[in-house]
């Protein structure tokens, strides 16, 4: 009961762990059964149907589902700490934001058992995604499941941006900032201009799916590039919502274990701004070969191309940052120096397929498969993997083992290298990708078989971090507050975990690294910005839980609002929106009752306060 | 100025009370990050509305489709509710929350009236012209751009009553006047989403 009415930051953070968590072993068995699918030629393990379900499900799930969570998670535990805040701007938004998300997942994950999963591919292109080529419900479930699931992106998108805003500590200017609590306000941003996009698409689609409209149907005057402009003008940016978390822990972790402060901070502030502002000005890349013509994809092929330069300013300032640093390997930081190289061999075969002539050859190959697999699992992925094991002691108060650590790493990498390395010379040989099957003697098939053992040994790794965190879970929470010894910023300042109010006292900033600059100055804690006093929290409620059921039911029951069913209530209930009716009753209810009863919170008073 | 009002005015309230706490600031704040992603959205809409303005399926044009009367009578009234939701805000700093609520009260009244237009002038479409959501794509552009607009305005005057039955039972305090500074901020931002749609559906449709 206390996790489904919670409106503290730090649970909610474990409960994004534990969905996103969740979530991504399913997109993980997902992987697996395709890696499965494809280990020989002419394999008949899977059928055609079933391997563009998996396909598109997995895509779907790893992406909105299994990351995003997981990257919210470590939002949710850190930022607050970081910035010396007490809570987040708006702890019920918060909770509401999880919860739309773990419905909306549950949603689309029921059309495995509905009768069909979403079998269009995670970009859903028209017309495969339209009523003529997908007759079962499953990308209905996909455009509604995914809506619900935005909603509570962009919730904690702008909750994310008002908390940085407006709730850090007293000294901390923006230039002061901690890199992840940086990142967090940027993808934030992006978050906010990017997700309303797919927000109208996804509800055109539905529109053009249940209601008969004709948006993307060249029958009725619609255009399904139309569709492709609007999932992409989301979808780019959408990988840099993914990728700029990850450069942020990068850039937490690399300064903490070699000692030294993170080389070159202004111009990671600077170029994580421009990464975003440019992340909106290339979408069409994924349409070269669309037919927008060549001044077109000329030009969006040059702008592609500038990414490259502030993101290699990054990773020079990574390098720079180890040079000459006392370099400790915990496997936090093994994962983020695995980070570097393997992110760069992503962002090389992202500038040769901005090119757009070569990407005529490499688009719809294994060739873009590896691109993206190399930038999101061996960017993002271990990018996690890193901030996981670094922040786990803060969140639950226990260390990590690290032996498990460096075996979770070893397995992991060079399993990720097996499988993805060799997709792209597959590419290059024309293997193409959302295929089920290939023919033999195509110099496929070896290649194929490494991949699918390397798929495998990332599973290896995946099931020794669950073990780790098992093992970890029976024992003693006895992490102190600074568990690293050479933690920088504010988390490592306060117990482990953090009590429910974070700070008795909201900390003075007096620097970059504000935690760092106070042990440099022979101090052993903060000076605190104010007296000990009474802390405001604001009270659990069930509000979110019963908002995010009613969107649920609102949805299923438009879904299937044009069905005809065996029993003649459920068609009544069904047809004339009945059940659509009532769940957003219970949603705009819910809401009704939060605001006529006024939340005053409640009191913590200084005597009640741990160690005071 | 002076007079003893019989209304229950705070003689304590802050000269802008929806900035006087920090949860205040945050909503203030927050509400314009959401016009922001509001901003984006109806872009989206409008982007598409003019890819697909002129895919007309052998179904009504715009040109056959509008009258400018009708839809300028609806902007005269929009544009109205928001000039009287300013007064609203205007009686709120001044602390007249008897002022406040009669102006919201006109605020909404305008608000359903404009409604009232807009489905007038969908249901004629649909029963006269044979215009519907599946006519052509011009047809599910039009209705889903400015349905969506109505949908909005649907929801402002559902927040903007449910904030008047507030006042009067909770007064006007630092806790309600964010509330209606934040509705007010959003039932603007509709009215200038109204202006363009004017331009770009119905004026251009004529004459484009
Ligand atoms: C220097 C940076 C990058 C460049 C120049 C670049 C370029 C490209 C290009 C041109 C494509 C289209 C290929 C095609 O479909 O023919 C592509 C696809 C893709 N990229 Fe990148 N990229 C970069 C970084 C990233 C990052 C950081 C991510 C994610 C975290 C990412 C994720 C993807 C995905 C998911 C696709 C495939 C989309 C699909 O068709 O399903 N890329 N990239
Ligand atoms: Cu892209």
């Amino acid at each position: 009961m206390d996790w489904i009415t919670t409106v503290d930051h730090k649970k909610i953070a474990v409960l994004y762990l534990w969905a996103g968590g969740f979530f991504f072993g399913i997109g993980g068995l997902e992987a697996i059964l395709i890696r499965i699918q494809l280990i020989k030629p002419m394999n008949t393990f899977l059928d055609a149907q079933t391997f563009n379900e998996l396909i598109t499900m997995h895509g779907t799930t790893m992406i909105f589902l299994g990351v995003m969570p997981i990257i919210f998670a470590l939002m949710n535990a850190v930022i607050p700490l970081q910035i010396g805040a007490r809570d987040v701007a708006f702890p019920f938004l918060n909770a509401l934001g999880f919860w739309t998300f773990l419905f909306g997942g549950l949603l689309l994950n029921l059309s495995w058992i509905m009768g069909g999963a979403p079998d269009a591919g995670w970009t859903a292109y028209t017309p495969l995604s339209s009523a003529d080529y997908s007759a079962t419900h499953g990308v209905d479930f996909y455009t509604i499941g995914l809506q619900i699931a935005g909603l509570g992106t962009l919730i904690g998108g702008i909750n994310f941006l008002a908390t940085i805003i407006t709730m850090r500590a007293p000294g901390m200017s923006f230039m002061r900032m901690p890199m992840f609590a940086w990142a967090t306000f940027i993808t934030s941003a992006i978050i906010l201009f990017a997700f309303p996009a797919i927000t109208v698409g996804l509800v055109l689609l539905t529109f053009d799916r249940i209601l008969g409209a004709n948006f993307f149907d060249v029958a009725g005057g619609g255009n399904p590039v139309l569709w492709q402009h609007i999932f992409w003008i989301f979808g780019h940016p959408e990988v840099y919502i993914l990728i700029l978390p990850a450069f942020g822990i990068i850039s937490e972790v690399i300064p903490t274990f070699s000692r030294k402060r993170l080389f070159g901070y202004s111009s990671m502030v600077f170029a994580t701004i421009l990464i975003a502002f440019l992340g909106f000005m290339v979408w069409a890349h994924h349409m070269f070969t669309t037919g927008l013509g060549p001044v077109a994809n000329a030009l969006f092929s040059v702008s592609t191309m500038l990414i490259a330069v502030p993101t290699g300013i990054k990773i020079f300032n990574w390098l720079f940052t180890m040079w000459g640093g006392q370099v400790r390997f915990t496997s936090a930081n093994l994962f983020a120096v695995g980070f570097i190289p393997t992110f760069t061999m992503g962002g090389v075969t992202g500038v040769m397929l901005a090119s757009a002539p070569a990407d005529f050859q490499f688009h719809d190959t294994y060739f873009v498969v590896a691109h993206f697999h190399y930038v999101i699992v061996g960017g993002l992925v271990l990018g996690l993997f890193s901030g996981l094991h670094y922040w786990w002691p803060k969140m639950f108060g226990r260390m990590l083992s690290e032996t498990l650590g460096k075996w979770t790493f070893w397995t992991f990498i060079i399993g990720f290298h097996m499988t993805f390395f060799v997709q792209h010379f597959l590419g290059l040989m024309g293997m193409q990708r959302r295929v089920f099957t290939y023919l033999p003697n195509q110099d496929f098939d070896l290649l194929n078989l490494i991949s699918t053992i390397g798929a495998g040994l990332m599973g290896v790794g995946m099931i020794i971090f669950l073990l780790n965190v098992f093992l970890t879970s029976r024992k003693p929470a006895d992490a102190g507050n600074d568990p690293w010894e050479d933690g920088r910023t504010l988390e490592w300042t306060i117990p482990s975990p953090p009590p429910e109010y974070n700070f008795k006292q909201t900390p003075l900033v007096r620097g970059l690294d504000a935690f760092w600059k106070e042990k440099t100055a022979g101090h052993k804690a903060m000076t605190p910005s104010e007296p000990v006093g009474s802390i405001h929290m604001p009270s659990a409620t069930p509000l979110p839980f019963v908002m995010s059921v009613g969107i649920f039911i609102a949805g299923l029951g438009f879904m299937f609002s044009r069905d005809e069913f065996g029993s003649a209530v459920m068609s009544f209930l069904f047809n004339n929106y009945i059940v659509t009716a009532l769940g957003l009753l219970i949603t705009f209810g819910s809401m009704l009752l939060r605001s006529l009863y006024d939340d005053h919170g409640w009191h913590i008073e200084p005597e009640e306060l741990e160690g005071s | 100025m002076t007079t003893a009002h019989a209304e229950a005015a705070d003689a304590n309230l802050p000269h802008e009370p929806e900035k006087a706490t920090l949860e205040g600031r945050n909503k203030v704040l927050a509400f314009w990050l959401f016009l922001g992603g509001e901003a984006v959205l109806f872009g989206t809409l409008f982007a598409t509305f003019l890819a697909l303005r002129n895919q007309t399926n052998e179904g009504p044009s715009a040109n056959e489709l509008f009258h400018l009367p009708l839809v300028a009578a609806a902007t005269f009234l929009l544009l109205a509710s928001s000039l009287t939701s300013v007064f609203a805000i205007q009686a709120m700093h001044r602390n007249h929350p008897a002022q406040l609520r009669n102006w919201l009260v006109v605020t909404v009244v305008l608000g359903a009236l404009f409604l009232g237009l807009e489905i007038y002038e969908f249901s004629e479409y649909v029963r006269h012209e044979e215009f519907g959501m599946t006519t052509s794509a011009f047809s599910s552009a039009f209705y889903t751009l400015v349905g969506f607009h109505g949908a909005h305005v649907a929801f402002g005057f559902v927040w903007i009553a449910v904030l008047i039955g507030q006042l009067s039972r909770k007064g006007l305090t630092v806790v309600t006047a964010p509330k209606i500074y934040v509705s007010a901020m959003y039932w603007h931002f509709i009215d200038v989403v109204w202006v363009f749609i004017f331009t770009v559906v119905y004026l251009l449709g004529k004459v484009g």
